[in-house]
């Protein structure tokens, strides 16, 4: 089988493991809309004000819940050991990398989707007329955020503390990530908002690296 | 043993060399004054942190690429000691930014990034105590470096374009920039005996850690008993 049709295959059965339970994005809503609440007391959140801190603040929350989302992503395989079974069942184990962030990608950014309308809502800000590009944004940057977290999970499912390490490995390497998204965003809810297209293509930049650091070096993450 | 004394005192007495030569060879920078001369340490720490890091990532390929157990040993001592000359530029730059900017710190894009940099490295050692069987220990931190390495050009850039008070590059920059002929000789006296004091010192700990390796192998065999 190809890698095209062995990646929607596993796909499928990453879906559908979610979608049974729908642990993950349960817990991850909630818990970013708890990070949103909380950091509207620690600051006004005008409109001006929310104007200038809300990208970041949202993108901060997406992060905060990727790295807790994430960790189960290997985790879930150890109990059965189903890793193996996967291991045998494709010719090119990046096919496992590619559907579990693939799934990881659409698992972001559906709960990014379902709460805009809140974080708009809450922080007065308007999002409507630019919908596109934020979905657009909110994209590349979950793609990014999936495509290192997928590969840092594989790495801490590994060791000890991995609950803690995850977080630790992941942040600091998605800050371009941050900066680019936050830039994007922000200028996309100003008072007159308009598309940054450098930031666009710096997080094109970071997922064509890291896509490719994945493909390159991804079997020797799984590696017994 | 002799001869790791001999190097080592060649090595010191060219950094002691370098101080001497920016404290008293190097003229005064005009509007910064004495604290300017911080910066032949400081920037000369920063080239020997990059040039660690570099060893670093090279070592880590060349684990994922041959599985031989030193290049793994090596890239643990490059990591360590570019950290330290890393920690070394987060400490004197802002000794020199007080005086001269007012502000001990300030999110510029060199700071910034030179921090995160730091973080990913840490990262990198915390990374290498939580993991217990050597084998994996080594693959998996040689992956994680390997990724925290292709990060640094984008965490540069990204921060560099957005979040920009650190002087303008002055050593190969544009066209307008350079330093004066004799502080110019000074500086890269000063690169160059940091560097070979980096090199000295990722020799020895990368000999510390074959030590190490060869004790926890014995030991290993030890309890198998």
């Amino acid at each position: 089988m190809s890698l095209f049709a062995n990646t929607t295959v596993l796909l499928g059965k990453e879906l559908r493991t979610e979608f049974r339970s729908r642990e993950l994005l349960t817990t991850t809503i909630v818990f970013i809309l708890i990070v949103l609440v909380l950091f509207s007391f620690t600051f006004d959140p005008l409109s001006d004000e929310a104007r200038r801190f809300g990208a970041g603040l949202l993108w901060l929350a997406f992060l905060f819940a990727a790295s807790l989302m994430l960790q189960p992503c290997f985790l879930r395989e150890q109990p059965n050991d189903t890793l193996s079974a996967l291991r045998l069942s494709v010719a090119d184990p990046f096919a496992i990398f590619l559907a579990k962030l693939a799934a990881n990608t659409l698992f972001l950014l559906l709960t990014e989707l379902l709460l805009l309308p809140i974080f708009a809502v809450m922080y007065n800000v308007q999002v409507l007329p630019v919908l596109h590009w934020i979905v657009l944004v909110f994209f590349l940057g979950s793609l990014g955020v999936s495509i290192a977290g997928t590969a840092l999970s594989a790495i801490s499912a590994q060791a000890r503390m991995r609950e803690l390490l995850l977080p630790l490995l992941l942040l600091p390497l998605l800050t371009p990530i941050l900066i680019a998204s936050t830039e994007v965003t922000s200028a996309l809810l100003d008072r007159s908002p308009y598309v940054p297209w450098k930031g666009v293509g710096f997080l094109v930049a970071f997922d064509v690296v890291f896509l490719t650091a994945l493909w390159l070096f991804g079997e020797y993450l799984l590696e017994e | 043993m002799w001869k790791r004394g001999f190097v080592g005192a060649a090595v010191l007495s060219l950094v002691a060399a370098s101080a001497y030569a920016s404290f008293f060879i190097a003229p005064t920078e005009r509007t910064m004054g004495l604290i300017q001369r911080i910066f032949y340490f400081h920037a000369a720490s920063a080239w020997a942190g990059m040039t660690a890091f570099s060893v670093c990532f090279v070592a880590n390929l060349l684990y994922v690429w041959r599985r031989q157990p030193h290049w793994d040993s090596l890239g643990v001592s490059a990591a360590e000691v570019g950290l330290a000359f890393i920690t070394i530029v987060l400490i004197t730059g802002p000794i020199w930014a007080k005086p001269v900017w007012g502000i001990y710190w300030t999110w510029d894009a060199r700071l910034t990034s030179t921090f995160v940099l730091w973080l990913l490295y840490i990262s990198y050692l915390l990374l290498r105590t939580l993991i217990e069987e050597p084998d994996r220990r080594a693959l998996l931190s040689a992956l994680f470096g390997i990724f925290a390495f292709l990060d640094v050009p984008l965490v540069f850039g990204a921060i560099r374009w957005w979040r920009t008070q650190h002087p303008a590059p002055v050593i190969m920059g544009g066209p307008g920039s350079g330093l004066e002929p004799t502080m110019r000789a000074v500086f890269f006296f000063s690169v160059f005996a940091l560097h070979a004091l980096m090199a000295f010192l990722i020799v020895e700990r990368y000999d510390l850690e074959k030590l190490r390796t060869e004790l926890d192998i014995v030991r290993r065999e030890a309890e198998a008993l």
